[in-house]
């Protein structure tokens, strides 16, 4: 009787069902991964113990502890944290500074059709251009030191936000700035009380999407020309076939761009929850 | 400017010989008439006919290719603090608060200084008009928290804290169920009442317009005069007929009585039939606040009555 039923529905109930959220389900295959990992690496180790290609449990946690725990014999510094820092300061500041300055362009862009018009087809333009490609055009104009890596991360994210903040400031309805005029404001006060409030949290979402880009734009700079960095420290032992030491750096660089998004995403969704709820009134 | 014209200069809002065009589509045409202080002047019309248009020349936001308009004698250029507005959508700003949105008419020309200062007693006046619309309890939600007849509520509301010498309404129950679309008229007539604000509704609904205004303007493209139908003629909407209205604030049963429904009828013909065309001259124009003036080639000469 009830199978009768159910064959009788024309879509599977699969497709129907609620989704919810299941944390086992999602871990599966985490541990699968993990699981084919350290059998494949037990096998390897097995036949040769001094196999690099796939470093045991304990070979990683001895590298991590060199890394993060020990102090480098030659500098004194603990390596991974330098490393960390040396690399979140350049992704932050490329970040930032592209944040900020895609803001104001998209901003006026987004109000202003002259500047509008004045700027698309140039930002356009550098948005198509591959920025590795132009990262030794960097590197001989502002040479090998900070400047040319936080470039790359700026010019290959600006682009990005400044043009997603143009849509979204074109997007606020014109009735919301005539209204604005006839309740006081200026051009002034449209832009800082009306207009910006309103694309903060948009900004916040753009940074999300392009820090992936960002990652990939510091790792490779810092692969081709560095001294510290997470990104020179993995093509820096690369040449000595250190999976240990890699295979962990890469799991770090994940988990820190992992934390970059999450806290992004805690802050629009308690600081702008009009924002979440797709309020538009 | 003739007799009749210069007699209605002094009323708070004055259109004359106003044309307004979109390329080459005529949509406004030697529109002319004139709004006391204190009426609540309903504008109806086929949709497309331009009522929008006017709306927004009459804001500001649009100019008008030629013809001269004024609020309170003074020639209207751009938006400006003397009109408020109600929207259909988009009147409430979705980052701020009830309370907010409906103090940002003190709030938005104040320096930090002055907000700092004065944000209590703003708040309270925001109170006394979101308690009037019934919406206290809702003052610190977000718009998107509240229903449309609600978010209505708070857009009035913004809009008279600025104490507007016209509030400005574009079909601002357009979106609403019938239900909630009622409600909300009657509470902009006891609004009304109280205040006795000068309002400027736009809608393409007959019995809205007929219910709520103390005048109703008819605005429409079908008509002729003298020019015929030719292929060069263009010919874009104006006033066709202007009634003036009881102000009681009545019950909405008010809409199925028989003259309720006569009126509509007629306007329904005059207005919206384009198989009706009533010649310039004839137009029903006996409000007082209204006014004609015509082109040499659209009446070439005096008319008899038809």
């Amino acid at each position: 009787m009830a199978d009768a039923a159910a064959h009788a529905r024309s879509a599977p109930p699969s497709l129907l069902a609620p989704l919810r959220r299941n944390f086992l389900l999602g871990l599966l295959p985490f541990l699968v991964v993990a699981a084919v990992y350290f059998f494949a690496s037990q096998q390897r180790l097995a036949e040769n113990p001094q196999d690099k290609l796939l470093p045991s449990l304990a070979q990683m946690a001895d590298a991590v502890w060199q890394h993060a725990f020990q102090p480098d014999p030659r500098t004194g510094d603990y390596l991974l944290l330098a490393d960390t820092w040396a690399s979140l300061k350049r992704i932050g500041i490329g970040v930032g500074l592209a944040a900020l300055a895609g803001l104001l362009a998209g901003i006026n862009m987004g109000l202003l059709p002259k500047v509008r018009m004045l700027l698309s087809p140039f930002l356009t333009f550098l948005s198509m251009v591959p920025p590795l490609a132009i990262l030794p055009i960097l590197f001989i104009a502002l040479g090998v030191d900070e400047l040319s890596k936080v470039a790359l991360i700026f010019l290959g994210v600006f682009p990005v936000i400044a043009r997603d903040l143009m849509m979204s400031t074109a997007q606020i309805p014109r009735e919301q700035i005539v209204k604005a005029i006839t309740l006081g404001a200026t051009t002034t006060t449209v832009i800082y009380r009306i207009v910006l409030p309103q694309v903060l949290p948009r900004l916040i979402d753009a940074v999300r999407l392009s820090l992936g880009g960002a990652w990939l734009f510091l790792i490779a700079a810092e692969a081709i020309a560095s001294t510290e960095g997470l990104g020179y420290r993995i093509f820096l032992v690369r040449r000595y076939l250190s999976m240990d030491v890699i295979l962990p750096y890469v799991l770090w660089i994940t988990a820190l761009g992992f934390a970059a998004d999450w806290l992004l995403r805690q802050v629009v969704l308690r600081r702008y929850r009009w924002y979440v709820a797709g309020g538009s009134a | 400017m003739n007799e009749a014209s210069a007699s209605t200069a002094r009323r708070l809002l004055h259109l004359e010989d106003v044309y307004k065009s979109y390329g080459d589509k005529l949509v406004l045409e030697n529109i002319d008439f004139a709004v006391r202080a204190g009426t609540l002047c309903s504008v109806v019309g086929p949709s497309g006919c331009g009522k929008s248009t006017l709306f927004r020349l009459v804001l500001g936001q649009e100019a008008a290719d030629s013809g001269r308009l004024f609020v309170d004698g003074r020639p209207i250029d751009g938006p400006a603090q003397d009109r408020g507005i109600v929207y259909q959508r988009y009147s409430l700003y979705p980052h701020l608060t009830v309370i907010e949105n409906a103090m940002l008419g003190k709030t938005l020309p104040a320096g930090f200084g002055e907000r700092r200062r004065r944000a209590k007693e703003w708040r309270e006046e925001a109170m006394q008009y979101l308690e009037r619309a019934g919406l206290a309890a809702h003052a610190d939600k977000h718009p998107h928290e509240l229903s449309g007849g609600m978010q209505q509520r708070v857009a009035i509301a913004q809009a008279l804290i600025k104490r507007p010498k016209i509030l400005m309404m574009d079909e601002p129950f357009g979106a609403l169920d019938p239900e909630t679309r009622e409600n909300m008229q009657v509470f902009l007539l006891e609004l009304w009442e109280e205040e006795r604000m000068t309002i400027f509704f736009v809608t393409h609904d007959m019995e809205e317009a007929i219910y709520l205004g103390t005048r109703v303007v008819v605005l429409s493209q079908h008509y002729t005069d003298d020019r015929g139908h030719g292929p060069g003629v263009k010919r874009g909407a104006r006033v066709v007929c202007d009634y003036e209205l009881p102000s009681a604030v009545a019950s909405t049963k008010v809409k199925r009585s028989p003259e309720f429904v006569a009126l509509a009828d007629e306007i329904r013909r005059i207005g919206f039939d384009p198989k009706v065309l009533q010649h310039v001259t004839e137009f029903n124009l006996r409000h007082p606040d209204s006014f004609q003036t015509l082109q040499p080639e659209e009446a070439r000469g005096p008319r008899e009555a038809a």
